[in-house]
């Protein structure tokens, strides 16, 4: 997802009897549904994870304004290119909202951003695809933000509040991107002949990364169960991704396209899809920072915040000016 | 290694006349610049009319310790609350 294997840095799952009297008062509170706010009392491993889970989400939201970005100058019509701008920033925006929900937790913005261009901070391994047509824009919107969405909407209902505010915020604008997406997609599919198979080579390419975007299966996972203790992952890996492909397979089916996998088929007894083997190598590979885009994607942001930081330091300068001015003149 | 915007709590109202609410914060070198990035980060979708910006370290927040002290003394004053007052079924508009 976009926050993928976050680390708890925990070995086992704290059970009740280890935990001192503050941890069993934070853990009922978490039971109870009240909301953590950031000046509350809580365990170390829970800040830190949480730290490391919405900075990631922070990342990826502004690294993958990179992908559908390189299609704004070449956007089919001026409408096309509006909407697509308009999508961009609201991905900006997302992405103001978690570094200020982390912010929240101590941390601050600058360390962050450090943090991901030295490669100690993740971000999802969806945006190390390249958008190679204008049909990989539809087919992002469709896929990449349908599935942030099924992810998104759960935590909305995580226990620590400032990010359960920001997921509220950020699920109201994202049904407009995945609308966008599959308005592009309907486009294509129901255009000429060249534009159905530009729409299908997108859906082929799109397909696992996205289908892997939920992260490798959970049930063994030390971290995914801590993690769900202190509800801050709400659903599975596995139960979000069954609900993404239950979802995304009958929008395929109507838009005439064949999702790339010759092991689907629905399942009549279970009221679900059955899919085929998950490539979760090439998962790894892209993780580990060998998928076709990823050196691309961090130099640019690494470029982009080096040449903004006169920028940066210029406002700062003249802001502390004009603070000096008004307090001689008061 | 710069130094960082400060931090800007943002509050913004909406059409219907409901007081200015907090929705976030963000970084900004000066007040002119907090209110134009609120209005790109918050208000991308007519969710307001008006803006204010208050530097984050000028807010004074009760601590999550003084909760008991502050608010316990509400809870056994029941009589608050209008329904604490029973009144006959026959007697309008009370």
């Amino acid at each position: 997802m976009y926050a993928q294997m976050v680390d708890t840095g925990v070995k086992a799952v704290a059970a009740a009897a280890d935990m001192s009297p503050e941890e069993q008062a934070f853990q009922a509170r978490i039971d109870a549904d009240i909301k953590i706010e950031p000046k509350d009392w809580m365990p170390e491993a829970y800040r830190k994870t949480l730290v490391r889970q919405i900075s990631q989400h922070a990342h990826s939201e502004i690294v993958g304004m990179l992908p559908e970005g390189n299609w704004i100058t070449r956007a089919p019509s001026l409408s096309r290119k509006a909407i697509l701008m308009a999508k961009v920033q609201d991905e900006g925006g997302h992405g103001l909202y978690l570094y200020a929900a982390a912010e929240t937790l101590g941390v601050s913005r600058d360390r962050m951003i450090e943090d991901l261009h030295a490669g100690r901070a993740k971000y999802s391994s969806i945006f190390n695809y390249p958008t190679l047509t204008w049909a990989d824009v539809g087919a992002i919107g469709w896929l990449v933000d349908g599935a942030a969405i099924m992810n998104q909407i759960p935590l909305c209902r995580c226990s620590f509040g400032p990010y359960a505010r920001a997921m509220v915020r950020v699920c109201k604008e994202e049904s407009f991107h995945q609308r966008q997406g599959y308005a592009i997609m309907i486009a294509l599919a129901q255009g000429t002949a060249e534009q159905k198979a530009m729409a299908q080579d997108a859906l082929n390419r799109w397909w696992w990364p996205s289908v892997m975007m939920f992260g490798p299966p959970d049930a063994e996972s030390v971290h995914s169960a801590q993690s769900a203790a202190w509800k801050i992952k709400i659903m599975s890996n596995d139960e979000l991704r069954q609900r993404f492909i239950d979802q995304t397979v009958p929008q395929a089916d109507y838009l005439g396209l064949t999702v790339p996998d010759p092991d689907l088929k629905w399942n009549a007894l279970q009221q679900r899809y059955d899919f085929g083997a998950i490539d979760w190598n090439e998962f790894y590979e892209v993780i580990k920072g060998n998928g076709p885009c990823n050196r691309e994607r961090l130099a640019t942001r690494v470029k982009a915040w080096e040449d903004g930081a006169w920028v940066r330091e210029a406002a700062m300068a003249h802001a502390e000016k004009q603070a000096a001015r008004a307090a001689k003149a008061a | 290694m710069t130094k960082e915007w400060p931090l800007w709590e943002i509050f913004i109202r909406s059409q219907h006349g409901l007081a200015h609410k907090h929705v976030g914060s963000l970084h900004a070198a000066d007040a002119p610049m907090a209110i134009k990035n609120a209005r790109d980060v918050y208000t991308r979708r007519n969710e307001g009319v008006s803006i204010w910006a208050v530097r984050s370290a000028e807010i004074t927040a009760s601590a999550p310790g003084d909760r008991e002290a502050l608010f316990e003394p509400a809870n056994d004053k029941v009589y608050r609350h209008p329904t604490f007052f029973p009144m006959p079924d026959e007697v309008k508009h009370l």
